[in-house]
């Protein structure tokens, strides 16, 4: 059986290279950089950063690339990721 | 979610030719990113109605279901949605946001 992932940038990077084989992939987490402001939550893990590149976006619009994003991290929203900044290209 | 909440949002949204759904105001944003799109909107001098999410929980938490975008801000031209704050800066750099304004027949202050 595969390790649980407990780290939600793990788990964010995991999801997204099994779903988009991204030629380019980086996960940052930035929860430090918005301690106290709302929605962060004390333990961390709520904010992140993605930059993605990926030939399974070839033809979509920036809406249609950062939905596909989105909905492939609904997981993690559901479980207290709260801002997710992503910058995704075809390629 | 109810149906009255989609429907305000929906006359919300086509309310006024560019509509932006922030934490705060455009005064006083209390989201970073908020804040990065009222700076662009404020630069291409465009006139938008704002509405902050956080003065109504129903209106937070539907605006992400009425255009399947789970995070705040979101932008909306003459109803249609445009993008949250990664979409609408990258548009603003590359200068497509404002051809996109101009195609939509939006009024723009700045030259």
């Amino acid at each position: 059986m595969r390790p649980e992932l407990t780290n939600r940038s793990e788990r964010i990077r995991a999801r997204l290279t099994q779903l988009f084989a991204p030629s380019e992939l980086n996960v940052r987490d930035d929860s430090a950089m918005h301690a106290g402001h709302a929605g962060a939550r004390p333990e961390g893990e709520t904010h992140y950063k993605v930059e993605i590149v990926s030939s399974a976006f070839d033809g979509k619009s920036r809406v249609e690339m950062q939905r596909a994003v989105n909905s492939a991290l609904k997981d993690e929203f559901d479980s207290g990721l709260h801002a997710l900044s992503i910058t995704a290209r075809a390629g | 979610m109810s149906d009255d909440v989609q429907q305000a949002i929906d006359k919300a949204v086509k309310s006024n030719d560019v509509v932006l759904f922030m934490k705060g105001t455009p005064t006083f944003p209390q989201c970073g990113f908020s804040s990065v799109v009222v700076q662009v909107l404020d630069y291409l001098g465009v006139d938008y109605a704002a509405t902050n999410v956080l003065e109504d929980q129903a209106i937070r938490e539907g605006i992400k279901e009425y255009s399947d975008w789970p995070t705040i801000p979101q932008l909306y031209v003459k109803g249609e949605f445009v993008g949250g704050c990664d979409i609408i800066k990258e548009m603003f750099e590359s200068g497509e946001l404002k051809e996109f304004m101009a195609e939509k027949g939006i009024e723009m202050e700045a030259a």
